[in-house]
């Protein structure tokens, strides 16, 4: 009777036990991004070329997970937010180049890597989100503000020390240099409403809430908002103001895939590189998530459309990746997590 | 480390044995070695940084780190020992109605996660929620700045959550330890003209701490490993900074170093647990325990022990669990696809597992202790149940880089001598998942058989031995039967802390696999609590059924049944 169990456990799990490697029809992705974000864009692809795509999805430590592996990992393609970590994985020695003319005719010179390791496929912009009752138009334009005294236990943010905060404090120090970046963001800290807490969402409804009358938050969750019964009277709350940094523009950062370096699907993959790339699949994106397209040839979605055309902040993204250790010092330093009293 | 008693003094009395190798003996030293790599390798990242950020950190950030760690495990400590001790002293030693379903019940919140309920009390006490709504339309308040109300997103709000869903561990502990003293000791006390209150302070209280300071280690080693509930209430502890300069900042080193101080909390708090367990000898357990005498309460205490009962369960149970069921309800046609039955049965099967691998090598090191009398062996086991205390994606990490050694070692040979590569053995596979639930729990089973054995007298061995047993034999046929209860109980403990990890199954899973716990969190990660109330519901009611049955084997009575963690 013992042995006919352990028999059932083995006839369970074996099946499960099994590493998905090679094979014929499919492609394997470690995924930091949200199954429901990327799968319909996976649903095309498989539809339209017969190829299975397998998915792990975890926030955190993915690259580990590829490093431990190494030479026998079955993932061919990573798929992540955030410049850095792109660049990580590229520091890493964990991707291979990949080049083809599909790609860099759809993905401008800017938003990939020189050498092929990564390719951009959404861009999202770091916005200023306003209070509709409390904050006039054009009372603040740009990131510089946030500091400003007059703003005073006026702005929420989420901890200094998520990706997000991260990029755009390296985006300062690209434009300003260290020293001056750590007194913007004394600044900032001096004027929060309370400690940094909550996802971008959970600012804006602080505005609504009136703890709040300005907060910092990416553009896609007001698209987000608007979808969700609850949500929509924060989004109604607010204003959206695309800040300039440094007079130039907008602070931007990616969505990325790249190839691992030691995909076994590569062709699968590039093939799947280059779909999600396509006008067809950029418009997935646009419609699904709100992103703004890689490809300036394929329109954002009606919503982002009608919130107008906006300059850009120019920063090369290697020089926000670079400076992202030195900007988690400063978040550090100044203690950004502690609040705006600090002891 | 937390064992019970007579299994020590059994080795003091009868000396410490000089270590010789025997297959028990070898067979511990081989599971402890294997056990112990993910903390080793964590250790080992700490000490060999790429570049190191240690000064920076302990310039800035690390002493507030600290700081908030001990806050909070203060608040926890307190608030578990005030709410455990209570409950199980009035349910054990005093008669008032619904004292039998007030005996059960106060083990449920043991089945909810600790970050689901974070999300529930977030959202029915923050601004927008229906309890500030509902002052706000009394009083005509309008914003804010109109009213002051608790943050529930504090280290207050962290403490209570914490201390709500942890608190059965000491109930637990310290109910059986009530059950275990004798009734004539609290009786003597009576007659020796001391008040109940009086007996429960002066005998009662004093012969049951051991069994609290277990509890409350047990714990205070959940409060250091959360992740969920305080990152969720920006509260900047050890385990938040770890994860930020670890896996945000892509600094293996200072995450790991920041480990190694969380590593340190843990040895303080397993040798504050030595040394409470050390003070023993006047547990009387000479007698077989009568059926305690209740005290029958009237009145105005009456009320008080229904509210002290009542309280806990409601605010742990019964309203985190009210709103998920309504919002299941509400929103099960969103949650409710083909992949949550598949996530139901893995997360069930992968339990069941991992509590069956983790009690059966739990019995194996707690017997090779109890055969060898080896103090360097039982040492050995102790260290190898650190993976109880640390968080799960650094368990995870820590299982990610042996593991891939090992199957790029296989493969390389298998290349090299046969032409064939076997790719990934364990990596990406569900037997990574299950290695990190067996280290993760490993300290429940041991900590718990270890005790159970304990109390299982030598004669009891030598009398089998003389039947000419093996060591195995005397095991399975004198051993087995009397420490049943102890090895359910690890099991059960075990199955529902499985059933709610969530960290090391994220990230060691393989392709499109997912768990109970993993669906919940996909809709969870993004604050939408709607989404995934059926998921934290299904986790829950498939965590309260054993918890009912672990009351009841404990309810039984028997000595050989007291929980406990290595």
């Amino acid at each position: 009777m013992k042995y006919r169990l352990l028999a059932a456990i083995a006839l369970i799990v074996a099946p499960m036990a099994t590493t998905t490697a090679a094979s014929a029809a499919e492609v394997n992705i470690y995924s930091y991004r949200q199954d429901v974000l990327v799968r319909p864009l996976f649903d095309a692809f498989t539809k339209e070329t017969g190829v299975k795509v397998n998915v792990v999805f975890a926030r955190k430590g993915l690259i580990k997970r590829l490093q431990a592996e190494g030479r026998n990992s079955p993932a061919d393609l990573v798929f992540t937010v955030d410049i850095a970590r792109l660049s990580d994985i590229v520091n890493a020695g964990l991707s291979q180049p990949v080049k083809t003319a599909t790609l860099e005719k759809s993905v401008p010179a800017e938003y990939r890597d020189e050498n092929g390791m990564w390719y951009g496929l959404t861009l999202r912009a770091r916005m200023i989100y306003t209070s509709k009752e409390r904050v006039g138009k054009g009372q603040i334009t740009s990131y510089e503000q946030l500091a400003d005294p007059k703003w005073r236990g006026k702005v929420c943010t989420r901890k200094g020390d998520h990706a997000y905060n991260i990029a755009l404090l390296a985006a300062y120090i690209g434009h300003y240099g260290e020293a001056k970046a750590t007194d913007w963001l004394r600044g900032v800290k001096a004027n929060l409403a309370r400690k940094p807490q909550g996802n971008d969402r959970a600012q804006v409804k602080a505005i609504m809430e009136g703890v709040c009358d300005i907060a910092v938050g990416n553009h896609y969750y007001m698209a987000l908002m608007l979808k969700n019964d609850k949500q929509k009277p924060w989004a109604a709350s607010a204003n959206l103001v695309f800040p300039t940094l440094a007079g130039k523009g907008t602070h931007m950062n990616v969505s990325g895939v790249m190839m691992t370096k030691y995909a076994p699907n590569k062709a699968n993959a590039l093939k799947l590189m280059e779909f999600l790339t396509s006008k067809k699949a950029q418009g997935i994106y646009a419609n699904v998530n709100n992103e703004y397209p890689i490809d300036p040839n394929v329109k954002a979605s009606p919503l982002l459309e009608s919130w107008g055309k906006f300059p850009r902040d120019g920063i090369a993204l290697d020089t926000i990746a670079k400076n992202r250790a030195a900007a988690l010092k400063i978040v550090n330093t100044v203690g950004y997590n502690d609040g705006p009293v600090s002891n | 480390m937390i064992g019970i008693q007579a299994s020590e003094a059994n080795a003091r009395t009868r000396g410490t044995r000089r270590f010789r190798p025997d297959p028990w003996a070898a067979g511990a030293l081989l599971i402890t070695a294997i056990v112990a790599l993910p903390v080793l390798t964590v250790l080992g990242a700490a000490f060999f940084p790429t570049e190191n950020i240690w000064p920076h950190l302990w310039e800035t950030v690390l002493p507030g780190y600290i700081l908030a760690t001990l806050e909070l495990m203060a608040g926890v400590a307190a608030g578990t020992i005030l709410i455990g001790v209570s409950a199980a002293w009035l349910v054990t030693t005093c008669d008032f109605p619904g004292r039998r379903i007030f005996e059960w019940a106060l083990v449920l919140p043991l089945a909810m996660p600790a970050y689901v309920v974070a999300y529930v009390y977030t959202d029915i006490l923050e601004f927008a929620g229906p309890v500030q709504a509902l002052l706000r339309d009394i009083f005509g308040w309008r914003t804010v700045q109109d009213y002051w109300f608790p943050e529930i997103r504090s280290l207050g709000g962290a403490i209570v959550v914490m201390t709500m869903t942890l608190y059965p561990y000491v109930y637990l502990l310290t109910r059986s330890a009530f059950l275990e003293q004798s009734s004539g000791v609290g009786e003597a006390a009576r007659t020796l003209g001391c008040s109940p209150w009086a007996a429960f302070r002066r005998v009662s209280l004093p012969m049951a701490r051991p069994s609290i300071v277990v509890g409350v280690a047990l714990v205070l080693m959940e409060t250091l490993n959360d992740f969920g509930t305080v990152d969720f209430f920006a509260v900047q502890t050890l385990t938040t900074g770890m994860f930020n300069v670890w896996l945000v900042m892509n600094n293996t080193g200072g995450g790991a170093q920041i480990a190694v101080v969380m590593l340190v909390f843990v040895i303080f708090l397993l040798v504050a647990e030595r040394a409470a367990r050390r003070k023993r000898g006047y547990h009387d357990t000479s007698t077989r325990p009568r059926l305690p005498v209740r005290f029958e309460l009237r009145g105005g205490r009456k009320a008080l022990a229904l509210l002290v009962c009542a309280i806990p369960i409601l605010i742990g149970f019964v309203i985190p669990a009210g709103l998920l069921t309504s919002y299941a309800i509400e929103f099960y046609d969103v949650s409710l696809n083909n992949r949550f039955p598949q996530a139901a049965f893995n997360s069930i099967l992968l339990a069941a597992l991992a509590a069956a691998i983790a009690v059966m090598i739990g019995l194996f090191l707690a017997y090779a202790v109890r055969l060898r009398k080896s103090t360097l062996l039982r040492n050995l086991a102790r260290f190898a149940s650190l993976g109880y205390a640390v968080p799960g994606a650094v368990l995870a990490i820590g299982i990610l880089f042996p593991f891939g050694a090992f199957d790029n070692a296989v493969d390389s040979f298998m290349r090299g001598a046969f032409g064939i590569s076997t790719g990934l053995i364990l990596s990406g596979t569900i037997i990574a998942i299950l290695f990190a639930y067996v280290v993760r729990f490993l300290a429940l089973a041991y900590g718990t058989l270890e005790a159970g054995l304990g109390r299982v007298t030598p004669h009891m061995d030598d009398a089998a031995r003389t039947l000419k047993h093996g060591p195995a034999q005397a095991l399975i046929k004198v051993n087995l039967p009397i420490i049943r209860g102890s090895m359910m109980t690890a099991g059960i403990l075990i199955f529902v802390d499985c059933m709610k990890e969530l960290p090391a199954t994220l990230l060691l899973r393989p392709f499109n696999f997912d768990t109970l716990a993993t669906y919940v969190y996909q809709f969870a990660s993004d604050e939408l609590l709607e989404e995934c109330a059926l998921g934290a519901l299904t986790i829950v009611a498939a965590g309260i059924i054993p918890v009912i049955l672990l009351t009841r084997v404990m309810g039984r009575n028997r000595p050989d049944q007291e929980l406990s963690v290595v």
